[in-house]
């Protein structure tokens, strides 16, 4: 195969399908059933992409499922200008997430840093024909010309994918948004920013209620923002919040209107063999995500990922490293600000793999049963389409391979931030600064 | 707290095993310039953020997290009273410091002839909480008291200078303590009211050069010893654990002074309504 040997369990070999140049990739999101992935970029464009259903012949085995195509662009949010602070509003897309689909249209929402949309994304493939006050282009008819009535019909027609905006949730954030997510009971969201989470009703736009409030009376007292915010798969009642200082806490929206009261707050004592100026800026967490057996939270910060038990709150029950190496270098990487970098992390479908991203255009997988974790790059030069992925590997001492890339080399412009993983199957969709990777897992019965 | 001679984390790997086998004190001063160094990154990447756009607030709380605990530490190791004990120098009769203060007044463009006493105040700013008797001054030297001084700068500070003359402030720090000779972020000024800062900037940069300097000298102590300071260490104590300090990261950027909260508690009411039109000032700044 050509892969390392170490990792063949979870080192499948994953093909290049698509690959797109945009403008920063700034969200990726497959939705409820991954027929459709959307991505979100730094010039508040959204693009829709569709998996083709078509397989060609019998591809099943070997993983010749469809490709994804665009389906449809639009530009979802526009920048702005907070006149009263004199401030701009970027039109970044920070999040996009899908609600769950309940009839021929799809919806979703984005979100920049201060106003959250409603998309509606439905086709059309027929148009009526035949009106009688109107003529084909459209013009209104002189009413003296029309000599008889007619009913319209509907004739096929190219398919069209028409998206608008169904609902704007505005003013409801002084700060920036940084997370949303969509409740199980599919009538309510949550939307997170540093200070403050609020619900919104989907088809209330002028009012969200608050539920965590974490702003102190006095601003120079602030010391914690909140980083990430999620709704549980399964309860509505329940979501987590992650916080710059390292915790998660989960709140019960049953005990009080206001959960600033946690129902539990998972958080790992610090180690103080680590100990430096930097330990609480590489414990802030970046990402936050319920498993989707519910019963499991995937975090994210600097150096690490880490798995949580929803039953047990005084630490983590799994640890990854992803690039320790890094550890050494913290003083460079806050020098440069890249130590604020906000990687996010994902679960794959079965929640036995977890992936994250990190420099040099590498990402990582680890196995949760091996607890062994691969190494991947999402670099154009170094695969063709349907070429298969090579492991890569950081030299951090001992004997050198071919092939290692030393730490020093590492391009930290090259982040691996956004990602997303399939909901069913072995899909990943990688955003490599302004370029969208997909890969999908070419399953060899071979190596299974 | 941190061994000094065993803590290696914050450098990039470059203190060699060799390190181990210097002296002590090199070792420590080491560490001091190395945290020194990181103290003002931080606060550069403080100001740099207040003058974006739109600051990060997530990037804002952690760098100024970092600072309040590289304070925090400064202040357990005595670092900040060595700082300060610096300015009184023993040798210097009163005049002569306030020679020193004139020279160290003196800088840019703007500035108005320097204020007496002003060495640890700011120039131009709030000459109505000046220390104006020259006893007082002279205890104000003293790290304590001198941040009475400092915290009655802050509340005005904050109102009359912009963000970007802090930022002066702070360049003027990281020219100094670094010994670098980039002056070119200095001469750009904006504000007509950013003496003060820049003042005190000019200020800690000697402060910085003198920071090697020896402990506190037999004639310092005969100086101060009837000062009882203990209520203000005590306080600083209290006060400078518990919540961030009054005179938080946020006032670094203004005084670049030991941010010990008793002055901030012990001082007037004066200071105490500046501490709220910091706050307001604040609230702005993070956009709240």
């Amino acid at each position: 195969m050509g892969e390392d040997g170490e990792n063949t369990k979870i080192n499948h070999s994953f093909l290049r399908d698509y690959v797109t140049e945009a403008d920063v990739i700034s969200t990726v999101e497959f939705n409820q059933t991954g027929d459709l992935l959307a991505t979100g970029d730094k010039g508040g464009r959204v693009v829709i992409f569709q998996r083709e259903t078509e397989s060609k012949g019998e591809s099943e085995e070997l993983g010749e499922s469809g490709e994804y195509n665009v389906y449809s662009t639009f530009q979802s949010h526009e920048p702005d200008f907070d006149y009263l602070k004199s401030l701009e509003i970027e039109e970044k897309i920070n999040k996009i997430r899908w609600l769950p689909q309940q009839n021929a249209a799809h919806f979703l929402l984005s979100t920049n840093d201060k106003t959250i949309k409603l998309w509606k994304v439905s086709e059309r493939d027929k148009r009526p024909e035949g009106y009688n006050l109107k003529d084909e282009e459209g013009r209104i008819k002189d009413i003296s010309t029309v000599t008889s009535l007619r009913v319209p019909v509907l004739k096929p027609t190219d398919l069209m994918v028409e998206v608008r905006p169904r609902r704007i949730f505005a003013n409801g954030h002084t700060y920036h948004v940084n997370s949303i997510s969509v409740n199980s009971d599919g009538e309510t969201y949550l939307s997170a920013d540093d200070l403050r989470v609020n619900m919104w009703h989907l088809d209330i736009t002028d009012r969200s209620f608050n539920i965590v409030d974490i702003k102190p009376a006095n601003m120079e007292d602030l010391t914690e923002v909140i980083t990430a915010a999620e709704f549980h798969p399964q309860h509505c009642h329940l979501f987590v919040y992650s916080s710059s200082k390292g915790t998660l806490r989960l709140c019960d929206m049953r005990d009080s209107a206001l959960c600033d009261k946690h129902s539990k707050i998972f958080e790992e004592p610090e180690d103080p063999g680590n100990r430096s100026f930097f330990s609480e800026i590489i414990s802030s967490v970046s990402d936050v995500k319920f498993s989707h057996s519910g019963r499991y939270l995937l975090t994210r910060d600097y150096l690490t990922v880490k798995v949580w038990d929803l039953n047990m709150e005084k630490g983590p029950v799994e640890t990854y490293q992803v690039h320790e190496y890094l550890r050494s270098k913290l003083c460079s990487l806050y020098e440069n600000d890249c130590i604020f970098d906000k990687f996010e992390c994902v679960w794959n479908s079965t929640d036995s793999v977890i992936m994250t991203g990190a420099y040099n255009s590498f990402f990582r997988m680890f196995d949760r049963e091996t607890g062994r974790g691969v190494t991947l790059e999402a670099w154009r030069e170094s695969s063709k389409p349907r070429a298969v992925l090579r492991t890569r590997r950081i030299y951090t001492g001992g004997r050198r391979r071919r092939g290692d890339v030393g730490v020093d080399s590492l391009d930290f412009t090259k982040k691996i931030l956004h990602m997303a993983w399939h909901p069913a199957e072995n899909i990943i969709a990688i955003a490599a600064t302004n370029n969208l990777y997909i890969f999908q897992d070419r399953v060899n019965a071979e190596n299974m | 707290m941190f061994s000094k001679g065993t803590k290696r984390k914050f450098s990039d790997g470059d203190e060699e095993i060799s390190a181990e086998s210097l002296v002590g004190a090199r070792v420590a001063s080491s560490y001091s310039l190395q945290r020194q160094s990181l103290l003002d990154m931080s606060l550069i990447k403080l100001q740099l953020c207040h003058m974006l756009v739109e600051p990060n607030l997530c990037r804002s709380v952690l760098i100024a997290n970092t600072v309040r605990q590289i304070q925090e530490e400064m202040t357990h190791d005595g670092s900040w009273h060595m700082v300060t004990e610096a300015f009184c120098n023993p040798g210097q009769s009163p005049s002569e410091r306030l020679v020193a203060t004139e020279v160290l007044c003196r800088s840019r463009e703007q500035d108005a002839e320097p204020k007496l006493f002003s060495v640890i105040s700011y120039e131009g700013c709030r000459e109505e909480e000046v220390v104006a008797d020259e006893t007082l001054c002279s205890v104000s030297v003293s790290d304590t008291v001198s941040d009475v001084c400092l915290a009655g700068r802050m509340g005005q500070c904050w109102e009359k200078s912009e963000l970007s003359g802090v930022e002066r402030d702070e360049e003027a720090l990281e020219d100094s303590s670094l010994g670098s000779g980039e002056d070119e972020e200095i001469d750009t000024e904006d504000e007509a009211s950013t003496k003060s800062p820049k003042t005190t900037g000019q200020v800690f940069g000697t402060f910085e050069i003198k920071n090697g300097s020896p402990g506190p000298d037999s004639a310092l102590e005969e100086l101060f010893s009837d000062v009882d300071t203990s209520y203000y260490d005590l306080d600083t104590m209290l006060t400078g654990m518990q919540s961030a300090p009054k005179m938080g990261p946020y006032d670094l950027l203004d005084s670049l002074a030991p941010s010990h909260s008793s002055p901030t508690i012990v001082s007037t009411p004066k200071c105490r309504s500046d501490l709220n039109e910091l706050d307001h000032i604040m609230e702005i700044i993070v956009g709240s």
